[in-house]
């Protein structure tokens, strides 16, 4: 090829050319040169004002994932159910969540003097029957759920039996209609026979046995779920590998997806919540990349906030406890509420609404909420 | 997309000569991608080439400074949608806003407000950073009042008027300091942009809830070749919330994955609009307020205008913001050793706990708290906290025999009696064992340490 032809080339797949060192007698780029530069220069502007518009233009950047959460049912039988989990997307301009998160108030089987006043002071009247207690819980304070806590099984506690336990369970079933969580004492060696002995109790109610770990017999617990229809709560300590590790041995041991919770551990704000933001992060990506093991909806025990200085300890400094508490545990809440978890174990009334009426958002598509004018806030806003 | 140590490299001279302090350009370009070294360093470029570099390694989302001096605060410049991939940089600043339209005293008294309050934590003074002049009144002589008792604070400034007369006036008086202005809208773009570029301050572009249209007017603002701009996309609340929360992970993610040069700016958040749209009561809103700063916090925005200044509100929005801005990459640990507390002799008591940040000084706030007099042993358990390092074996006797042969304690006391953590009694008998000394189990929480101390000390006479 001559020089003009490769140039001419050059100028079909190209917008702009830079000369640098180029040599033509004037005759030929006149005649020859001219039009096709003309051409190349008029489509790339065309192009240009093109790609333009077309950076100008707002695309929502919405991505696709090849994984789901799995929904979850919890509640059968006289119970109403709750779904959890279900959600397609990470959020919500991509695609609405299918269910709102769900909160879960916590009720012990005991009348737990060590609870803190901002909560004691709600439930004082009701705290030696755990079924009065739940349904105060549910009546007054919308509860979706209910956690009874088997807290006085423990050794250590009141070592109530099985049978007790048992009892207590049925107790709670009759007393409101919405779903459980079971939880147990925390003794390694005598969660899992608890646990089985109120599984019997709620067979076929589809409750949420807290907990299996790998640090006690979860075969046990998954067993109990299998054989009375219930779901379990597959508890790691801020760890994604022993979470996908614990869910593959209970999925071993006859449970799908659609029977399984993830606790990944709540930090509380200030106690290590960035641990816990990481980790569900983490676990949400994963099974939105398509991670088998970690397509299951999460739980936060958000009730640990409680536990924090800041929530519970008197300090003129600080302000009232009052106040401090149930910012706490909303805010622990909260944020990992906006990190992909579906069910919180609470205490607090006021928490609960508040969380509740920002979960209540994740439903709606975007741009289909009536929104007020805040445009003159500057000179609105009270002083 | 962040560029990737192989990018980064690719753009360095590639002869391995040293200079910089790494053994090889492979190894400043990894230090160069985690943000551990800086682009002058190495001395080999040449500043067309290290213009490229620093084209490469600029965050996703522009850094910019507001303030000048002392008064400078820095926002912006992260690079990664989540935490763990990197860190975040810059945390939050809080902006509490004052009305022109208090009285003297009330403006005084919330200015120092925002001026002194400090709350420490992990050994940490957090406080609030800056001041948001609000034109309540609409008035220009009245705004211009309010900028004059604030020029000589010592806090950066922001100032909220969509009147460009009135931003001009107050720009007047403190246009040298380098103020953030609030901020543009469709309707003053041009005069504000003008004033943007007159005194060189960075500048808000306000467009509630229509990406379309800021990404329209961010693109004017660049085409006017300003570069220091701060988003803000409305703060919405209650049934808002969601939408907000759209708004600000879009502008995100269109940032930071596809490099959108119109919203890769700092994202503003203004939770002080509970106070406008709340019908509750004072307290109430203090907490949604609180609650809202934290949604938003977590959702990405850069700087935050508060209202309420109430010291139960602040706390726990300060403390989230300690907690998202930790660096992931460090373990957050304090020196292991020996430590004192008040007056000491040989009798004095010696404590034992671990060199996790927020272990080592939440009990060092209780015994300085509770003026305790005693010696402390800091175990290194590689920054885990006492249950956790308990669990993980790294708080064990041989651990803490070793712990009190280095520190030299038992050249400074008389006894042996070590007390430790009520959560370090499972190795109570390992740690006697280990290292001779007695062990005494001191309660669960520090709080009660001091307590626990005096009584020591009674129950001995
Ligand atoms: C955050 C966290 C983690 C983080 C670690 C954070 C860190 N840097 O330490 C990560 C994710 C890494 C983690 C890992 C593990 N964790 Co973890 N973790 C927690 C969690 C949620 C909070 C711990 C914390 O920060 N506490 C706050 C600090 C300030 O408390 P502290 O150090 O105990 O200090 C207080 C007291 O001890 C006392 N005190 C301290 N010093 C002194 C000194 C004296 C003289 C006195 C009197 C008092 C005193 O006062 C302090 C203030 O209150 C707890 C659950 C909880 N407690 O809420 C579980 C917990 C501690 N973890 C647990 C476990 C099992 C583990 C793992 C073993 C899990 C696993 N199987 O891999 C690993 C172990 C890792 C290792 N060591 O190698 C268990 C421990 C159970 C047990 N007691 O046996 C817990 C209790 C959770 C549970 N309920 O099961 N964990
Ligand atoms: S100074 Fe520059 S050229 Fe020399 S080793 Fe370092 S990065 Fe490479």
């Amino acid at each position: 090829m001559d020089k003009m032809t490769k140039l001419l080339k050059l100028l079909e797949k190209t917008d702009s050319i830079e000369i640098n060192e180029f040599r033509m007698d004037f005759e030929e780029l006149e005649l020859q040169i001219v039009p096709a530069v003309q051409q190349a220069i008029k489509k790339s502007k065309q192009q240009r004002e093109k790609e333009m518009l077309e950076a100008l233009k707002f695309v929502p950047p919405i991505e696709s994932y090849p994984g789901s959460v799995t929904e979850v049912q919890l509640g059968a039988g006289k119970r109403k159910s709750v779904y959890l989990g279900g959600q397609t997307a990470l959020y919500r301009f991509e695609e609405p969540q299918p269910n709102p998160p769900v909160v879960t108030f916590d009720v012990f089987d005991i009348p737990m003097p060590g609870l803190p006043k901002p909560i004691r002071e709600h439930f004082e009247d009701v705290m030696d029957h755990p079924g009065d207690w739940a349904k105060k819980a549910v009546k007054e304070f919308g509860a979706n759920m209910v956690t009874i806590h088997l807290i006085g099984t423990g050794p250590k506690v009141m070592d109530k039996t099985p049978r007790q336990a048992a009892h207590d369970i049925e107790e709670v079933l009759q007393a409101v209609d919405v779903p459980l969580v079971i939880g147990a004492s925390g003794d390694p060696k005598k969660d899992p026979i608890i646990l089985e002995a109120a599984a019997q109790a709620a067979e076929g109610e589809r409750c949420l046995l807290a907990s299996a770990n790998l640090d006690l017999d979860y075969k046990r617990v998954a067993k109990a779920a299998v054989d009375y229809n219930h779901a379990v709560l597959s508890w790691a300590i801020t760890d994604v590998n022993m979470q996908k590790t614990l869910n593959r041995y209970l999925m071993k041991e006859g449970l799908t997806p659609a029977d399984i919770v993830m606790d990944p551990t709540t930090c509380a704000l200030g106690y290590g919540i960035e641990f816990s933001i990481d980790v569900i992060t983490r676990t949400r990506l994963g099974a939105l990349k398509g991670d088998t093991d970690l397509q299951m909806p999460m739980s936060s025990g958000t009730t640990n906030a409680w536990g924090s200085r800041e929530a519970w300890m008197k300090n003129g400094n600080w302000g009232p406890t009052e106040y401090r508490g149930p910012i706490w545990e909303t805010i622990t809440g909260l944020t990992l509420m906006l990190c992909g978890v579906d069910i919180f174990m609470m205490l607090h009334p006021a928490s609960v609404k508040i969380l509740t009426e920002i979960g209540n958002t994740f439903t709606k598509e975007y741009m289909t909420t009536d929104l007020p004018d805040i445009s003159g806030w500057i000179t609105e806003l009270e002083n | 997309m962040r560029a990737t140590v192989m990018d980064i490299y690719r753009l360095l001279p590639k002869t391995n000569c040293g200079k910089c302090g790494e053994a090889s350009c492979m190894a400043f370009a990894t230090k160069l991608s985690e943000k551990e070294a800086d682009i002058s360093l190495c001395t080999q470029m040449t500043d067309k080439e290290r213009e490229k570099l620093e084209d490469a390694l600029a965050p996703a989302v522009r850094e910019i400074v507001i303030g000048t001096g002392e008064k400078a605060i820095t926002i912006g410049g992260d690079d990664v949608l989540y935490r763990y991939e990197l860190t975040f940089y810059n945390p939050t600043p809080l902006v509490i806003e004052v009305s022109d339209d208090l009285t003297d005293e009330e403006f005084e008294k919330k200015v120092k407000t925002a001026e002194e309050t400090e709350f420490e934590r992990t050994g940490e003074t957090l406080k609030l950073n800056a001041i948001a002049v609000r034109n309540k009144s609409g008035n220009t002589q009245k705004f211009v009042e309010a900028v004059k008792k604030v020029k000589d604070s010592k806090l950066a400034l922001v100032l909220c008027t969509f009147d460009p007369e009135t931003m001009k006036a107050a720009l007047e008086i403190v246009g040298d300091q380098r103020p953030l202005i609030y901020g543009a809208t469709e309707y003053n773009l041009q005069n504000m942009a003008d004033l943007a570029m007159e005194y060189d301050c960075p500048i808000t572009l306000f467009v509630p809830h229509n990406l379309e249209k800021m990404k329209e007017l961010s693109y004017s603002l660049r085409s006017e070749g300003i570069k220091d701009i701060v988003l803000d996309p409305g703060t919405f609340v209650k049934g808002g919330t969601g939408d907000t929360l759209d708004e600000f992970k879009m502008i995100r993610r269109l940032a930071v994955e596809q490099r959108d040069p119109d919203f890769r700016f700092p994202i503003m958040g203004v939770p002080a609009i509970y106070w406008l749209i709340g019908k509750e009561s004072e307290v109430e809103k203090g907490i949604r307020e609180a609650v809202t700063a934290a949604k938003l916090m977590n959702s990405y925005a850069d700087i935050l205008i508060i209202h309420g200044t109430e010291i139960w509100e602040l706390i726990p929005v300060l403390t989230l913001r300690q907690s998202l801005y930790t660096d992931p990459r460090k373990p957050q640990a304090v020196e292991p050793g020996l430590y004192e507390f008040g007056e000491l002799d040989e009798s004095s008591p010696v404590m034992l706990t671990t060199n996790f940040a927020l272990t080592y000084y939440t009990v060092e706030g209780d015994l300085k708290s509770g003026n305790a007099n005693c010696y402390l042993l800091v175990l290194d358990t590689n920054g885990r906290a006492v249950d956790v390092s308990v669990a993980g074996n790294q708080f064990n006797g041989k651990a803490v025999a070793e712990l009190v042969k280095e520190a030299g304690i038992e050249g400074k006391v008389n006894h042996k009696t070590l007390i430790i953590p009520g959560l370090g009694a499972p190795v109570s008998g390992e740690i006697e064992d280990e290292s001779g000394w007695e062990v005494l189990v001191g309660p669960r929480d520090s709080s009660a340490a001091p307590d626990f101390l005096v009584k020591l000390k009674q129950e001995a006479k």
